[in-house]
């Protein structure tokens, strides 16, 4: 009880710290923010537009502004690595990348058929240990009785139950 | 000839075939029920006009680029070719091979479509040192 009122305080408070931070500094990281500030344009990996807003990584290291420089140059100058960086720096994920897809849906279905199975668990458990026993009326003596009495007052006997006895014979049809 | 290989007018709407040119003219895309359609070559020049424009700014090429993506068709090698050098221009290479990139998604699994772009493109990307996605090992995931 104590421990769960301590957890939803530390998440309030960390909510709070992460909303009053000023939008710049929050703007500047492109990449896996909790709060995300919609009021600047926002990077995004999408078949349909292929030049995002803005570029992935936006503060650039003093080698990778050494790069940016070389790129106002002739592009035949730049090795296959230089331009691979560059193409990295304004892009998170390549098409191909993005298109991926991942292997969620296993873990799902593999989740979703664990809890079954808990279930089930569950089910067997409350029929063995919480339903009482069934009325004397169903035990295998009573029914024979039964069955037998409702052959002599020959119960529905033109197309159900009676009907289906052969009184010559004793036995069903 | 090679334009009508890349467009044929279904319904209205602009797709890509697989078979070479067996088609004559080339059909107007948008069908309005009045006023002038556009023709392919009105609609390839538009575009080319609007990517050869020689102050062009960044934003207006991202914008027309992921407008032109839009589009029901694949771009003439002629608009992607204007789109490159607007790259050039702006000093951007990262978005001309991403340009490249959305070719290849665009023809989705008409095969053919993206080599031939690029063969017709290959001048200009020697031209101005352009590697293709192929060349840089990101067209694998």
């Amino acid at each position: 009880m104590l421990a769960s009122r301590a957890l939803v305080r530390g998440l309030q408070s960390g909510f709070w710290r992460r909303v009053s931070t000023s939008s710049s500094a929050w703007a500047a990281h492109t990449h896996d923010v909790d709060v995300i500030d919609c009021s600047v344009p926002q990077y995004n990996n999408r078949l349909d537009t292929p030049l995002p807003d803005i570029p992935f990584v936006r503060n650039l290291s003093a080698e990778q502004k050494k790069l940016k420089e070389k790129e106002k140059g002739p592009w035949t100058q730049l090795t296959k690595e230089e331009k691979l960086a560059i193409y990295r720096l304004t892009h998170e994920l390549t098409f191909p990348e993005m298109k991926k897809g991942s292997k969620e849906w296993m873990t799902v279905l593999g989740g979703i058929f664990f809890f079954l199975g808990f279930t089930g668990l569950l089910v067997w458990w409350q029929r063995v240990f919480v339903y009482g026993d069934v009325p004397h009326t169903l035990s295998q003596e009573w029914v024979e009785k039964q069955t037998q009495r409702m052959i002599d007052m020959r119960v529905n006997p033109v197309h159900g139950f009676a009907h289906k006895w052969d009184y010559e014979k004793k036995q069903w049809k | 000839m090679f334009r009508a290989a890349l467009r044929l007018s279904v319904s209205g709407a602009r797709s890509l075939t697989r078979s070479r040119p067996q088609y004559t003219a080339s059909v107007a895309a948008r069908s309005y029920s009045h006023g002038k359609q556009e023709t392919d070559e009105e609609f390839d020049a538009r575009w080319v006009t609007y990517f050869s424009k020689p102050d062009i700014d960044a934003w207006e090429l991202r914008k027309g680029m992921n407008t032109l993506i839009g589009y029901d068709l694949v771009p003439e090698p002629k608009i992607l070719e204007a789109a490159l050098r607007a790259c050039r221009r702006l000093d951007d290479l990262a978005s001309a091979i991403r340009i490249l990139e959305a070719v290849k998604d665009k023809a989705g699994p008409h095969k053919e479509i993206y080599p031939y772009v690029i063969q017709e493109l290959q001048p200009t990307l020697s031209e101005l040192g352009i590697p293709t996605p192929e060349e840089l090992g990101i067209d694998k995931a």
